[in-house]
């Protein structure tokens, strides 16, 4: 019923979605037969070719395609976050079953009819377009129905780098820990991939000789199929209107930077005539940050200390100001310019449960020194990886776990803290599930962590081509604390609410006015 | 060049890729209008001799010219257009039907299409279809012999003055074989077609040919009428001719 009502409240979003998911799928498909099919031709006329040719394809079917998306972020010219990256994945992915379809259906092909289209004097091309081709045609569709179901689902995970789809949803609901928005992404593409299979099986068997009585019939189907799949796509661009000038704002893939890039583009587009574009939940800095340095995206929120040592690999610093200087020095020099502070410092957290800190008489890091040989942890990738990560953490307060920290998504390590799979965790201050789950959070006595100050940066052509989008973002200037940033994600985290509601609330209550429409 | 002879074998010996001689200085000539059938153990090189009349296969050594020119100098797709196929697994497209099967080689040569229904018309009835039967019908809806009709409709739609022939009989019932053994005579009989014949069957042989070729490990081991080969001498020829059932020879009259 929750699923039904969040499809009938967001139902234009929904809509461009799937849209957007079948987009990318049929071009990807489209794409991989007008390469994959001259390909499988070749392959099976020269078959020692035709042995490495599948070969390559095969390497490319067996990267796992979470990591074929991370490698593509960070090449060069090919790469980049959005469809395009996306397209070049699902097309790489969808080639292998078309080429080895089309290899294996022309192979299969009865001898006789070869043999026949040739003593009759056809010329190749002809043989090829008039025997072989059609012959190899069922099992060429075949090959496109495998193609395009997986596409469908690599596609869910395309959004991982912007590409948009359903996967958006499904992206969310994870950091969210939120089933109902899981769901809301999963059901329609499950049952897009149910409807391009069947509808696939079905155009397969009417390709096959003797099944069909009229090749009549499959070509009126086809047109039909078509037209349908052009007025689904189109009508629901139309309904999300995405045509005309834009920024897009961006956001890295965990709760708070969901709202964040939702406070960012409804305060745009409450003040501004600009059209917002949301490539919310990209991935973690990395990811953000290149899609920033690419014109991917156009402004995100990063923070201070983050920038300072993930991106720009610069020491670790203590002091506010410091920090946010170099920080703002070095966005300069690549084309980014920093915009002031949104007023809130999301620092590191370390977490225990306040049982734990009642019985055990912790309230500082330092306290909890002496209990970490008996101490199970657990740390997000990016908190292991980091220059004021993990490591300068357990040197400066002299921790000894007892076993190597588990490695955990973020969020998850959240759920395993409050359900006592883990003892000590690395969350962020202004976690709403802090306070939804009862954690508690140690002090960090003796300064170890660099502050982690919210700030919008912008790129600096962007901000050139649209002076009035300086003015939007800094009404948003020192107007979120740390408590306010908390309780929106406890309202999104922990009540479940949705961010736009949560993100148009706070605006309210901000004052900032939409222009009369 | 003889006028008459269509196509003439001229000390012809091919070696097949992996090495092994599959034809051993065979010579012959078919005069136009004759029927010559070629008799001979499996994998004697019989389709080897047709493969190399429609520039399927070229010899390795010696020529083979079809009307005076040799096949090297033939545009190849030339070359088969103007020779009709018959193969021994008849080599229907399975995806066409019946009419579309007929029609393709004059589709390829260009020709419109009410000329290429009219055609196809015309050939359904001369092989003994119904053509408002089986115009519209799909190979797989058709009996081996009805296939075999319809291939040899296909290879002479074009109207080619040459026809080849691989065992076109060969995997039918003796009924069905007679049957056709009869029409085969009939249409002959209008369009005087040069006719080469691949077949194991002696019996075959003596109903159809007005010249019988004997072959044997590559060589051409007799080439005469049926009437001379019946009364030969020679070892090679009378295993052939003992080979047959102990009833009179199926002859043109017997049918």
């Amino acid at each position: 019923m929750k699923l039904f009502n969040f499809w009938i409240a967001h139902r234009a979003d929904m809509l461009s979605a799937i849209a957007q998911h079948l987009l990318l799928t049929l071009v990807a498909t489209a794409a991989a037969i007008a390469i994959a099919v001259p390909l499988g031709i070749v392959a099976a006329r020269r078959p020692r070719l035709g042995a490495v040719l599948l070969t390559f394809a095969n390497i490319a079917q067996t990267v796992p395609s979470l990591a074929m998306f991370g490698f593509l972020v960070a090449a060069p010219l090919i790469g980049g976050i959005g469809a395009r990256s996306a397209l070049l994945v699902l097309i790489l992915y969808a080639l292998l079953p078309v080429m080895r379809n089309t290899v294996a259906g022309i192979n299969g092909i009865d001898r006789a009819a070869r043999d026949a289209g040739v003593a009759l004097g056809m010329t190749p091309q002809q043989l090829l377009l008039q025997v072989e081709l059609p012959l190899a045609m069922p099992t060429m569709v075949a090959g496109v129905r495998v193609a395009a179901v997986g596409g469908v689902g690599a596609a869910t995970i395309a959004a991982a780098i912007g590409a948009g789809g359903l996967g958006d949803y499904i992206f969310r609901g994870l950091s969210m820990t939120e089933p109902t928005l899981i769901l809301a992404g999963a059901v329609p593409a499950a049952l897009l991939a149910l409807a391009v299979d069947a509808s696939l099986g079905w155009l397969e068997r009417a390709m096959t000789p003797g099944a069909a009585r009229s090749r009549r019939v499959t070509a009126r189907a086809l047109v039909a199929t078509g037209i349908a799949l052009t007025l689904i796509v189109m009508g629901s661009f139309a309904v999300s209107g995405r045509w005309g000038p834009r920024v897009i704002i961006g956001s890295k893939n965990f709760s708070e930077q969901v709202i964040l890039g939702e406070l960012l583009a409804q305060v745009i587009e409450r003040t501004t005539d600009l059209r917002v574009e949301r490539r919310l939940n990209l991935g973690g800095t990395f990811i953000s940050d290149q899609a920033l340095r690419s014109g991917a995206i156009d402004a995100y929120i990063e923070y201070t200390g983050t920038a300072l040592t993930a991106i720009f690999h610069q020491p670790v610093s203590r002091d506010h100001t410091d920090v946010l200087s170099r920080v703002t020095a070095a966005y300069a020099a690549t084309d980014r310019t920093v915009l002031p502070s949104l007023g809130f410092n999301n620092t590191f957290a370390i977490l225990i449960r306040t049982a734990d800190a009642q019985r055990l008489h912790l309230r500082t890091i330092s306290d909890v020194a002496p209990h970490t040989s008996s101490l199970k942890t657990a740390f997000g990738y990016e908190f292991l990886e980091r220059e004021d990560g993990y490591k300068g953490l357990v040197q400066t307060y002299g921790l000894r776990f007892a076993e190597t920290p588990h490695v955990m998504d973020l969020t998850l390590s959240y759920r395993a803290l409050a359900s006592g799979s883990v003892d000590l965790i690395a969350g962020d201050a202004t976690n709403g599930l802090i306070k939804g789950l009862d954690l508690y959070m140690l002090e960090d006595d003796r300064r170890y962590f660099p502050p982690y100050d919210a700030i919008p940066v912008v790129r600096t052509q962007t901000l050139a081509a649209h002076p009035e989008l300086r003015t939007a973002i800094e009404r948003l200037a020192g107007r979120i604390s740390e408590e306010a940033m908390r309780q929106m994600n406890y309202d999104v985290d922990v009540s479940h609410r949705d961010v736009a509601v949560v993100a148009r609330e706070f605006l309210n209550r901000l004052g900032v006015q939409s222009p009369a429409r | 060049m003889n006028d008459l002879s269509t196509i003439e074998f001229d000390h012809v010996h091919y070696r097949a890729p992996s090495g092994t001689v599959v034809l051993d200085d065979v010579s012959f000539t078919v005069k136009r209008g004759e029927v010559l059938v070629l008799v001979g153990r499996s994998g004697v090189g019989k389709t080897t001799i047709l493969r190399l009349i429609n520039r399927l296969l070229v010899p390795s050594a010696g020529e083979v010219r079809v009307e005076g020119r040799a096949t090297p100098e033939w545009d190849p797709i030339v070359l088969r257009r103007r020779i009709g196929y018959v193969l021994q697994e008849v080599g229907l497209f399975p995806h066409m039907t019946i009419g579309r099967n007929i029609g393709v080689v004059p589709r390829l040569n260009g020709w419109p299409e009410p000329r290429i229904h009219a055609r196809c018309q015309e050939l359904l009835g001369l092989v003994g279809l119904d053509p408002s039967t089986f115009e519209g019908r799909f190979p797989h809806e058709l009996s081996g012999g009805q296939r075999q009709r319809v291939g040899f409709a296909r290879a002479i739609a074009a109207d080619p003055p040459v026809i080849l022939m691989d065992e076109p009989f060969g995997a039918l019932d003796p009924l069905t074989r007679a049957e056709l053994h009869h029409e085969f005579h009939r249409i002959q009989d209008q369009l005087r077609k040069t006719v080469v014949m691949v077949s194991h069957d002696m019996g075959e042989a003596f109903a159809l040919a007005t010249k019988l070729g004997v072959l044997d490990q590559g060589r051409l081991v007799a080439l005469d009428t049926p009437e001379v080969i019946a009364r030969a001498g020679d070892p090679r020829i009378r295993m052939f001719l003992d080979a047959l059932p102990p009833v009179p020879v199926i002859s043109r009259e017997a049918v």
